[in-house]
């Protein structure tokens, strides 16, 4: 009975609390997603409404498992959750459902779909906090931080030839994760850079680009050119910049299928064809644009109501939030996600054991990541990439991933002061 | 602790510094940028417009003319028509693939994201089969209108006709009317355009993204009603007009009748007609191109279009204006010897008249008497102000509407022709021309040209005593029967009324002994006139012009039955006919012998000569597409052609002033 008290008292409800704001908020914007005036009941189970009221009270009672197991136990099995996805991952290339273009699905029978990449990315991080964890490794070990990559890179991978631009996007992410546990900071600034330069090869003459380079290299050897070392550095980073700026455009033309092209030709404004590719995303600025500050109210949405928006309840879930609950909504929703990420930091901070501080950041990178590209993409700030909003969007299979995501973490914060005597 | 404790803040910076990035995107576009509110009700909000029913059109004794019968249009939005079976879609409305391409692309020529007329008017059939496939064609819908129907099938050029909304009149009415709309294009339909269209009402619907309707916007607040157009009550009797019609079956003329106290016009034929009904409906316009090829111009509205010498029917106005300038008394009497001597000239008069006073002139028909008064007008300056003297008596001509347009309510009325001294200065220089140069002006003759629905009026104007009510086919406008105020001011012509009654006293014994007694009414006092207009186009038209009863008249008529002779033979008797029927309701036993189905059986259409320059133009027409304004424009070209063709030959007439045969 005590043991059973104080464990409830150790779970982060600060969190739980977070974590049903937003189902609640993610279930009544998909009633209004899909609101029909002859089907007003929001319990009905034939319309997605009535059915993540299912998701939702299904991924509640598997939150509770999860905080009902012995944690040491999620440690041990890391390995065995890593094998299985990945093998689920194979099963699903040769056997899976194609929906969308996308392989992804697994028919359980009954109706019921299991979609392998969203269970790729909690058992991925598990592995990837158990093998970090481990006494001997260290990230700025280069065997070490070729291990830990190939572990985000295998599924990653393997979702890639689904193919699933968007999940693959989402282990990018894990970088984060080794940056925290040591990695260097110049592989975050590179990776930004060559971003930079990637989406400025588009949109410029490749020669105004190295202009701007080449100003910049001089200024910086003039500013600190006597430390050698700097400057090696810097010209290095000068030839490999021209190269990659060279590289750029080819890679673009060749190296991407066409339908990602266009997508990102519309969001880089290359070009605008709103009835076409763009249609997606310029029907969804216009919904969300058009809740002003407070919105259009709960169900009086006519982008949304009207079927304006495509995938509405799930990958432009956030246009209905915007639409009906204007910019209120959106600070709202915007502010749930960075209290949890936020919240998500602390709890990992925490904690005793390295395990459950890495799977910790793992799961924030993750839920960061989702919340980053789902909006941005709703808002016309990146290309239309097919990725759930974490909580919110329509789908049984997002939603408990997410679940057992965070909820594992709980697990783990709330084992935190039984790992240790140590007082934190 | 590990040494990359510090690293959360980073990461924690990363992650705030990015969502502010959405915050602030989205704070751009939801409250700064005001376009995506506009753009979202632009998605969802249709406007619908709803098309009044047009006016109908009553005769005065409330039969309807002319009302609506619904009907079914195809309409498309280009933009929104997506792949769907079009051979299906043909089948459906009995059309062919090219037929379809051709509509398409005339529809995204006027609009690809407006809704456009696809197809007009489809069968109650084909509607009903459209309808219920409707939504297997997207962007396709249809929208009921309503076609004009004739139940009567008479006063045609009276009532014109609506067509489709040409480019031109798109353009003229400053977006207004959209294509596919109807518009009057003659007749009534026009000149009441506004008046009849009524108004047309907006109905703000939402709809979804497949542009199915879901309802009001915001429950209806901007949405408007269409009025239905306002229903004029013309002055026809549709029991005379009818009458009139069938009396002028196979002959080439008019019939103006006139109600003297308030201009209405009771009667208005122009012959030959046609069937309005024919030009409504599918077959419109291969209809309407036939009508447009029948060598007697049905299209040409007589009553206000057609040019006719007055002939003798001028005689009156002659007199009266004589009287009121003092020139001549009633009791003044002339000599007919058979002739009249204009300068070294004779010209003939019909008979012997002997001695006649003006109400023997006038029921005689004596040219001589005329010529007489005309030269005394144009003298009374002086023999060498013969400009002034004339410039006076035209003044005089042209109060009572002849030679200027009277402003009757449908469109393209003529002047007719009263020449100016100008005219005459250019033909014969200045000073250069007298009374006798222009003699033939004195008989109706010369250069005069009037249409009938002038002559009629100055009948009305003879039967006021001096005054007209403009001449007006439309008595009442909408439930309130407002009347436009110009047809309730009395015109005066300036001729005293004391000066009317020796005149009329010379019409009634026209009727009763003279020229026109074949038109005697068993009971009825008709004061009448004789017409027998020469004209460089065959036989002489004939003309018969009259009021009746004499005291208090109702009704004051003009007849012409272009080449068939004298005024008294044809126009007389069918006049007659018009005034007993409008009087007593009925047509008696005429001691004369005279009946309706005589006149009505014959035919006198003239023998049709086509002149080199027609065939020419026949071709042309042929050969061009025949759209309605192209075959107007003919029609009145050759109509200017013909009169210049007639003022051509009467210049020369005047110039040598010929031997003349003068009226019966």
């Amino acid at each position: 009975m005590n043991n059973q008290r104080s464990f409830f008292f150790n779970v982060d409800w600060l969190t739980v609390l977070l974590y049903l704001a937003l189902c609640t908020i993610g279930w009544f914007n998909i009633h209004a997603a899909v609101f029909d005036e002859n089907h007003r009941s929001i319990f009905d189970m034939d319309t997605q409404y009535g059915k993540q009221f299912i998701y939702i009270m299904s991924a509640l009672v598997i939150g509770t498992v999860i905080l009902l197991l012995e944690s040491r136990f999620l440690s041990a099995l890391a390995p065995v959750f890593y094998v299985v996805t990945v093998l689920l991952l194979l099963v699903v290339l040769v056997a899976g459902r194609n929906v969308g273009g996308n392989q992804a699905w697994i028919d359980m029978g009954g109706g019921f779909r299991l979609q392998p990449s969203e269970f790729a990315k909690f058992a991925t991080c598990l592995l990837l906090a158990r093998y970090l964890s481990a006494t001997n490794v260290k990230v700025t070990d280069p065997k070490s931080f070729l291990i830990a990559g190939g572990i985000i890179f295998l599924p990653m991978l393997l979702i890639k030839m689904q193919p699933d631009d968007g999940s693959t996007l989402v282990f990018c992410s894990l970088i984060l994760v080794l940056y925290r546990e040591g990695l260097s900071v110049y592989f975050l600034i590179i990776i930004g850079l060559l971003v930079a330069l990637f989406i400025s090869a588009l949109l410029v003459s490749v020669w105004y680009i190295i202009i701007a380079i080449i100003i910049i290299a001089a200024l910086l050897l003039f500013m600190f050119g006597r430390n050698r070392k700097f400057a090696t550095g810097v010209i290095i980073g000068l030839v490999v910049a021209i190269g990659f700026v060279f590289v750029a455009k080819p890679l673009y033309l060749h190296g991407l299928k066409p339908h990602q092209r266009v997508r990102i030709d519309e969001v880089l404004g290359l070009s605008k064809d709103l009835r076409g590719v763009g249609y997606n995303q310029n029907q969804s600025k216009i919904a969300i644009g058009s809740g002003r500050v407070w919105g259009k109210g709960y169900l009086q949405g006519t982008q949304t109501k009207y079927a304006f928006v495509p995938e509405q309840s799930t990958d432009f879930i956030f246009c209905t939030v915007g639409e009906e609950w204007g910019f209120a909504g959106s600070v709202v929703v915007l502010g749930l996600y960075l209290f949890l990420l936020l919240r998500i930091i602390v709890i990992a901070e925490r904690q005793r054991a390295p395990f459950s501080r890495i799977y910790g950041y793992g799961v924030a990178s993750i839920i960061f990541c989702h919340v980053i590209i789902n909006i941005a993409m709703a808002i016309g700030y990146m290309p239309v990439i097919g990725i759930p909003l974490p909580f919110i969007s329509y789908g049984g299979s997002s939603l408990w991933s997410f679940t057992i995501l965070l909820f594992i973490l709980l697990k783990l914060d709330s084992n935190r002061m039984g790992l240790s005597t140590d007082r934190f | 602790m590990n040494s990359f404790f510090e690293r959360r803040y980073v990461i924690a910076g990363i992650f705030i510094t990015l969502i502010l990035v959405l915050l602030a995107r989205l704070f751009y576009i939801q409250v700064v940028d005001d376009r995506y509110a506009l753009y979202a009700s632009q998605n969802v909000v249709r406007k619908f417009v709803k098309y009044p029913a047009r006016g109908p059109i009553l005769d005065r004794t409330g039969k309807i003319m002319v009302q609506n019968e619904p009907v079914y249009d195809i309409t498309v939005v280009p933009k929104q028509v997506k792949e769907f079976d079009t051979v299906e879609f043909c089948k459906l409305l009995g059309i062919d693939r090219e037929g379809y391409d051709k509509r398409m692309i005339k529809a995204r020529k006027y609009s690809p994201y407006r809704t456009s007329v696809f197809e007009k008017q489809v069968t109650v059939e084909q509607y009903a089969a459209f309808q219920e496939r409707l939504s297997e064609f997207p962007g396709f819908d249809t929208q009921q209108r309503s076609l004009r129907t004739y139940p009567d099938t008479a006063a045609a050029q009276f009532l014109g006709y609506i067509g489709e909304a040409t480019d031109a009149i798109i353009k003229r009415s400053n977006g207004y009317y959209r294509p596919g709309d109807y518009v009057g294009i003659t007749g009534v339909e026009k000149s009441y355009e506004t008046v009849l269209r009524g108004q047309r009402g907006v109905e703000n619907m939402m709809v979804d993204s497949r542009n199915v309707r879901k309802g009001k916007y915001a429950n209806g607040a901007f949405d408007t009603s269409a009025v239905a157009g306002e229903r004029l009550i013309s002055s026809l009797d549709m029991t005379i007009q009818k009458l009139g019609e069938k009396l002028m079956t196979n002959k080439v003329g008019s019939i103006v009748a006139i109600e003297p106290s308030t201009g209405e016009i009771l009667c208005f034929v122009s012959s030959p007609t046609y069937d309005p009904n024919l030009l409504v409906g599918r077959q419109r316009g291969n209809n309407a191109a036939a009508l447009y090829k029948d060598p007697y111009k049905p299209f040409f509205t007589r009553p206000v279009q057609a040019y006719y010498p007055p002939g003798s029917s001028f005689k009156p106005l002659s007199a009266l204006i004589g009287l009121q300038e003092g020139i001549i008394k009633p009791t003044d009497t002339y000599n007919c010897i058979g002739y009249y001597m204009a300068g070294n000239h004779r010209v003939k008069c019909t008979h012997v008249h002997g001695t006649v006073n003006l109400a023997g002139a006038i029921a005689g028909s004596c040219n001589g008497y005329f010529n007489m008064v005309f030269a005394k007008v144009l003298n009374a300056q002086g023999g060498k102000n013969t400009d002034a003297s004339y410039t006076s008596w035209k003044a005089n001509v042209n109060k009572f509407g002849f030679g200027e347009r009277l402003g009757v309510d449908i469109p393209s009325e003529g002047k007719g022709l009263v020449p100016t001294a100008n005219y005459y200065d250019k033909i014969y220089h200045r000073g250069g021309w007298r009374s006798t140069t222009v003699a033939s002006l004195a008989i109706g003759q010369g250069e005069l040209l009037a249409t009938p629905l002038q002559l009629a009026n100055i009948e009305a104007t003879i039967a006021n005593h001096g005054f007209y009510y403009k001449p007006h086919l439309i008595k009442a406008i909408g439930d309130k029967q407002v009347i436009k105020k110009e047809y309730t001011v009395k015109n005066y012509v300036g001729i005293d009324a004391q000066y009317f009654e020796p005149v009329i006293n010379g019409m009634q014994s026209v009727v009763d002994y003279g020229t026109g007694q074949g038109s005697k009414i068993p009971g009825i006092v008709m004061c009448g006139k004789t017409g027998t207009a020469q004209n460089p186009h065959g036989k002489n038209h004939s003309l018969f012009v009259a009021f009746a009863p004499r005291d208090n008249p109702k009704i004051a008529i003009a007849v012409v039955v272009e080449n068939s002779g004298d005024g008294g033979t044809w126009a007389g008797p069918i006049a007659s006919f018009i005034v007993e029927q409008y009087l007593k309701g009925s047509i008696s036993k005429r001691p004369s012998g005279i009946y309706p189905e005589y006149y009505i059986k014959k035919n006198l259409l003239p023998a049709i000569i086509v002149k080199p320059v027609d065939k020419a133009r026949i071709k042309a027409d042929s050969i061009r597409k025949a759209t309605a304004d192209s075959v107007k424009k003919a029609a009145i070209d050759s109509v200017s052609k013909l009169k210049s063709a007639k003022n051509a030959q009467q210049n020369k007439l005047t110039a040598l002033l010929p031997k003349r045969r003068g009226d019966e």
